[in-house]
């Protein structure tokens, strides 16, 4: 385990290391792009300025708010279509499909009826998460063992109480992984849609950037979602794995 | 003694399905238990045991006749005052030992003290008080089929289902779980109601063994031990428990052909 991790910090930081030399050598100008560890410098200037505070504080309060709406929205859709079998079977070929639709065209619609604000971002990242939550959920609930739903109805528990008691906290690790995909999702949907047409935002500040020729502030900001987006998933890895650890499942 | 439980009549057919056509499973059938015995049910595999527990547990409506638990009918909904434990692993993998054991309190109306000290005294009785906050993941197979047996008497159930509770644990952890199973049923008073497919299993534990025929499920025997009520697993030794086995076997033989003749060609007579 210990090993893996050091190859894995080699990896990267070989790579890293040969960005950084194809900078120096000048393969790729300054133009194009800066030396990684001007980036980080950059970064760290920048977030000491306070400039983009504002900017990140939208952005993450906008994912979180997407998120939160897609994580309580998907397990609650996911239970009631897992109750009805019918629903089942009329939705299922199209969460097949869902992300074969490029929800993303419905912004400009979204911005006509709602304005240029942060709901049709919010909206955007709601709808591009909420469809990952109700599939892992769905896909959780169907692996909860015929047994554990038998002893909850003889142990006289209430439908609401099987779900909230036994069935979701047996799909949990399942659930989980659509936490996962929604997080990535979720900002995926907020910065996408701040680059395509926003008053602000770090997608926004990264498209001004991107226009104005100013990779001091472009490549930060985007090294920032890198870290940010690593951070969170790293953070429900871990609680992935004392959850399958403590199921005996790793 | 009071019939605890009346069957009577009691059949069961599953309607046919895409796959498979209507399947008559069990039945027709009368049944009585009484306050407090110790009741077995023998039977070759698939003669419909499990429906026949269900049925009285309220997990499944008999097709035809009426079920009656303490004088109530049952139908459809599990009755208060029964407790089940299935052959799998019911215990829930997210929670600990104690917390799987309280599971069916949480909604009861006990204080917390009492709703502790009740876990308590069930996981000494099930030998499992030094494992309370162990994860089932890090406990045997036996031991987590102790945790499901005493979340079912922690509801303090009058009557206790369980079907083929050791069928998945070797032979030797399987006589010691039936020693600790009669030490809990002479404790709480109980009756228990258990299914098992090993004759001798049946024998040692049972006050009566219930012999069933091959599906549709029909009670052909019902054997009276003449235990007493204090006993173990030494009872093996008894003449009389090699007789009563031999009885079962000679009942059940004939039926567990039919069931194999089912799914094997019949062998040719010379």
């Amino acid at each position: 385990m210990k090993a893996v991790i050091v190859y894995r910090l080699v990896v990267v930081a070989a790579l890293v290391a040969i960005l950084e030399v194809l900078c120096a050598t000048g393969v790729i100008d300054k133009i194009t792009m800066q030396a990684p560890h001007l980036i980080v410098r950059d970064l760290y200037r920048l977030l000491l300025s306070g400039q983009m505070n504002a900017a990140i504080a939208k952005t993450l309060t906008n994912t979180l708010i997407a998120l939160a709406l897609a994580l309580v929205t998907g397990v609650a859709a996911g239970a009631l279509i897992h109750r009805w079998r019918g629903l089942r079977n009329t939705l299922d070929p199209l969460f097949a499909t869902y992300y074969a639709v490029p929800v993303f065209a419905f912004y400009p619609f979204f911005i006509v009826v709602f304005g240029l604000g942060d709901l049709p971002q919010i909206l955007i990242a709601f709808m591009l998460s909420v469809v990952a939550m109700i599939v892992n959920t769905l896909n959780g609930l169907d692996r909860v063992p015929a047994v554990l739903v038998k002893t909850a109805r003889s142990l006289r528990l209430s439908p609401v109480q099987t779900a909230l008691r036994l069935t979701l906290p047996s799909a949990a690790p399942y659930i989980l992984t659509g936490v996962k995909l929604a997080v990535a999702y979720a900002f995926i949907g907020i910065i996408g849609s701040e680059f395509i047409l926003s008053r602000g935002g770090v997608g926004y500040e990264i498209s001004f950037a991107y226009t104005n020729f100013d990779n001091a502030i472009m490549y930060p900001l985007i090294l920032l979602i890198l870290i940010a987006s690593i951070a969170i998933n790293s953070v429900l890895g871990r609680w992935e794995r004392t959850l399958l650890a403590r199921r005996g499942m790793r | 003694m009071t019939a605890q439980v009346e069957l009577r009549n009691v059949r069961k057919t599953f309607p046919p399905t895409r796959a498979t056509r209507s399947l008559h499973a069990l039945g027709p059938l009368d049944l009585e238990l009484r306050r407090g015995e110790f009741f077995a049910v023998v039977g070759p595999s698939g003669c419909g045991k499990s429906t026949l527990l269900e049925i009285i547990a309220g997990l499944t409506p008999a097709t035809e006749g009426t079920v009656a638990f303490e004088g109530r009918r049952v139908a459809g909904e599990a009755p208060d005052g029964i407790g089940v434990v299935f052959q799998e692993d019911a215990s829930l993998p997210w929670l600990n030992v104690t917390d799987n054991v309280a599971f069916g309190l949480r909604s009861s109306s006990l204080s917390r003290d009492e709703r502790n000290k009740r876990v308590r005294d069930v996981l000494r009785l099930v030998g499992l008080g030094d494992f309370a906050s162990s994860y089932p993941a890090q406990l045997s197979g036996g031991m987590r089929q102790r945790v499901c047996i005493a979340r079912t008497l922690v509801m303090q159930p009058r009557l206790i289902l369980l079907d083929e509770p050791f069928g998945a644990l070797d032979q030797q952890t399987r006589l010691l779980m039936g020693d600790e199973l009669l030490r809990m049923w002479r404790e709480t008073n109980a009756t228990i109601f258990l299914i098992t497919h090993a004759l001798d299993e049946a024998t040692m534990l049972a006050d009566r063994i219930g012999v069933m025929s091959a599906r549709p499920g029909r009670l052909i025997d019902v054997v009276d031990t003449h235990w007493q009520r204090d006993r173990d697993s030494r009872i093996v030794e008894n003449p009389e428990f090699g007789a009563i086995t031999a009885r079962l076997w000679k009942s059940l033989r004939e039926e567990s052909l039919k069931t194999i003749g089912r799914a094997i060609a019949p062998a040719r007579t010379p």
